[in-house]
């Protein structure tokens, strides 16, 4: 296992994450993409973190996991709530701004 | 000269500059601002009332001026009672503006000067006043007329009243403003409001020259008071300053007195009432010019150039206006003419010097009656000829209009200079004053004093054409505007009296002023009487010549106009005679040279303006618009889109970073 494989993975995963983010239109599988996109971060700060025999970059990924779960909470409070209103968890219809 | 030495020393009574004035509060020297007030008031009552004053506004008018003359009068005789060096009165009003170093006090000037101003305004205006309430009878703005007259009385009055050339200049502006406002009265035909806007502008191109005179002088003096600018040490002044004021203000004389080159706008000012010719166009405003100048004397004796082009422009205009006079066939556009070319005889009095000013006010005097007279009579003559003003229409009129034949005819001998009529007595010592030489210039004595003597003789045919075309020779008449015949008629009396007795003034002014240099004697506090120096041709050779050149003109005109047949079509003429009727080419020629490259500036400015400045301005705006249409394309409202955005910022950010490190 190089260094390569867990950069390689890491890059996949973000991919993945991003190409949700981007092309899904409902609001929690977006969510997910972004779960994905952090983990695939939280994967290279632990594989440095770890190969320069430091613990500073487990210490960030646990402030990123902290900060995603409740940034969950908020994100899917939100999406509760439009979903009420608008019936619908679709990000295309959360225009309000431009019109 | 004479101010400049007289100043500082004792000198005789007879010799006191016009710079020393005392002030006065007292006696009838106290209701003296009603002068102005009266008529002032009554121009305001009978605007601000309205129709509501039409039965009875034309008397108010009438009685107003009446007023300041009786005032003007009680003035007169209380100034007659004071010892002649003790008749330059300043009456004070009041502060009028104070600021900084810039004192002024509003205030009234009484002297010889003024008051024969106020004289002849008032007395001439009433009679004027009297004639209009019959005149326009039939108008319905009768009132709006009376009040338009005491407006024009009231600002004249400040113009001649004033102790400051800014309170004249006050008054100079109300009777520019009166002036367009009588000319255009009848402003629904544009002809007559377009003439009242070309006497307007001509006017104003002779304001500028009052405004930087004023300028110039406030610079130089420190003031524009009378006291200050005329009683200023000139000597200590650089000449060409001097000259600079002189010719600025020779500028507005232009301009006020229609003299030449502004000249072009009193003959379509007759398209006003022909009262308004009279008092205005004939008998006081124009005359302010001269009025202007003589009040400057000490300004113009100091400044050799400035009074030698005052001389030019009298010269120039004399004959210009005579020349004209020879060939219009419109009655009051012939003596349109003639007031021209008279005051061109007063501004060359006035370049004169010390020698002429008396000369150019007592000339002023007497064409203010006669030529009053003369145009209350053609007005008369309109009034009978069913507003006929073609004097080939008209021939024969003596019998049918007694009274008007006799007070033109005593006007006509009087502008003629014919003894002991009131012209003789003044345009024969302008001619005279003429030949005297300036500063020992002896060419400047023959060639003003040739012109003088010149323009006598084509007055004398002019005026002889227009007196014989219009009462003399056979009827020439067409039948009226609805057809009917013609039926000359006697005026009312309320005409005729006023003519009467503009008429006798015509007749015998001359002779009351004339004799024993009374006039001369009575302006001497202001003009002065410097030492006048002798003509080139003894006085009583001049006096002869003058008389031949006139019978001359008279005999001619007699031949031509009274006993050869007249054509009602006229003849096509020689070329100067066509170059006449249309007023020597002066309109072509203002035409080419300013109206049409105003025109050309106005449009090209218009045209850069919009153009450049708006182009500019709105060209910001639509290219702000323009973009803003195309970035707003990106603002799609999908989430997605703008994640997408931030990612691909991202990753260039990144490869950026990646290619500059490695």
């Amino acid at each position: 296992m190089s260094l390569d494989h867990y950069l390689v993975l890491a890059g996949i995963l973000f991919s993945i994450g991003a190409a949700t983010v981007l092309l899904r239109r409902n609001a929690i599988i977006v969510f997910m993409g972004v779960e994905l996109m952090l983990n695939a971060t939280n994967l290279l700060l632990v594989t440095f973190s770890r190969l320069h025999g430091q613990l500073d970059g487990q210490v960030l990924a646990f402030f990123v996991m902290v900060v995603a779960a409740a940034e969950v909470v908020v994100g899917l409070a939100i999406i509760v709530s439009i979903y009420r209103t608008r019936r619908s968890a679709s990000v295309d219809d959360v225009n309000l701004l431009k019109s | 000269m004479h101010t400049l030495t007289t100043w500082a020393t004792s000198v005789p009574l007879s010799e006191i500059g016009p710079a020393t004035a005392e002030p006065v509060r007292a006696g009838i020297y106290a209701v003296a601002p009603l002068l102005v007030g009266l008529p002032l008031a009554s121009a305001a009552i009978l605007l601000l009332l309205g129709r509501r004053s039409d039965k009875w506004g034309h008397w108010l008018g009438v009685l107003a001026s009446a007023g300041a003359f009786v005032i003007g009068l009680l003035t007169f005789l209380a100034m007659l009672g004071r010892d002649s060096s003790s008749r330059i009165l300043d009456v004070h009003l009041g502060t009028w503006i104070d600021a900084g170093a810039f004192h002024l006090d509003a205030g009234m000037r009484l002297d010889p000067l003024s008051l024969t101003f106020v004289l002849l305004v008032t007395f001439v205006g009433t009679l004027i006043h009297v004639y209009s309430v019959a005149y326009m009878d039939h108008d319905r703005d009768r009132r709006r007329f009376f009040a338009y007259l005491n407006l024009f009385v009231a600002a004249m009055l400040v113009l001649v009243l004033a102790d400051s050339y800014l309170l004249l200049f006050v008054g100079w502006e109300g009777v520019g403003l009166a002036s367009y406002l009588l000319i255009g009265f009848w402003n629904h035909r544009t002809p007559y409001a377009v003439a009242a806007k070309k006497a307007f502008i001509a006017n104003r191109i002779g304001d500028i020259g009052l405004i930087v005179a004023l300028g110039l002088m406030f610079a130089t003096f420190g003031g524009v008071d009378f006291g200050t600018v005329l009683g200023a040490d000139m000597s200590g002044v650089n000449q060409a300053t001097l000259t600079g004021i002189g010719l600025m203000l020779l500028l507005a004389a232009c301009g006020k007195s229609a003299q030449f080159p502004l000249q072009s706008w009193l003959g379509d000012a007759m398209a006003g009432p022909t009262p308004v010719s009279a008092l205005i166009h004939a008998a006081t405003m124009v005359t302010a010019g001269v009025y202007l100048i003589v009040r400057s004397s000490a300004i113009f004796d100091a400044a050799p150039t400035a009074q030698l082009v005052v001389v030019v422009v009298g010269a120039i205009t004399l004959l210009f206006g005579a020349i004209v006079g020879c060939a219009k066939d419109d009655i009051k556009k012939a003596l349109a003419a003639s007031t021209m070319s008279q005051i061109g005889y007063m501004v060359l009095a006035a370049g004169l010097g010390p020698a002429g000013y008396a000369f150019a006010i007592f000339h002023l005097v007497t064409h203010g009656f006669f030529k009053a007279g003369m145009f209350l009579g053609a007005g008369s003559v309109m009034h009978g000829m069913d507003d006929q003003v073609d004097m080939r229409r008209f021939g024969g009129l003596a019998r049918y209009m007694k009274i008007t034949y006799v007070t033109f005819g005593l006007g006509w001998l009087a502008i003629l200079g014919v003894p002991p009529f009131s012209g003789f007595w003044s345009k024969d010592k302008i001619i005279e004053a003429a030949f005297i030489p300036t500063d020992g210039q002896e060419w400047r004595a023959w060639v003003f004093g040739m012109v003088a003597l010149l323009g006598a003789g084509i007055t004398a045919f002019y005026m002889s054409r227009l007196f014989f075309m219009t009462f003399e020779g056979e009827r020439r008449w067409s039948t009226k505007t609805d057809g009917s015949p013609q039926h000359p008629h006697e005026s009312p009396a309320l005409m005729t009296w006023p003519m009467i007795i503009l008429a006798v003034g015509s007749a015998g002014l001359g002779l009351v002023l004339g004799l024993g240099g009374r006039f001369v004697d009575w302006l001497a506090p202001v003009t002065g009487s410097g030492e006048h120096g002798e003509p080139v041709l003894p006085a009583g050779v001049l006096i002869a010549l003058t008389l031949v050149l006139v019978v001359a003109g008279a005999v001619l005109a007699w031949r031509r106009y009274a006993i050869s047949t007249v054509p009602v079509i006229p003849p096509i003429g020689a070329p100067l005679t066509r170059a006449a009727r249309v007023d020597l080419y002066q309109d072509a020629v203002n035409d080419a040279l300013l109206v049409e490259p105003g025109q050309h500036l106005t449009r090209s400015l218009v045209y850069a303006d919009k153009a450049v400045v708006d182009g500019g301005a709105v060209g910001i705006g639509q290219t702000t618009v323009g973009l803003g249409q195309i970035l707003r394309k990106t603002q799609t409202g999908f989430v997605r889109s703008y994640a997408a955005t931030m990612l691909i910022g991202l990753v260039v950010l990144v490869v950026a970073v990646l290619v500059i490190q490695s």
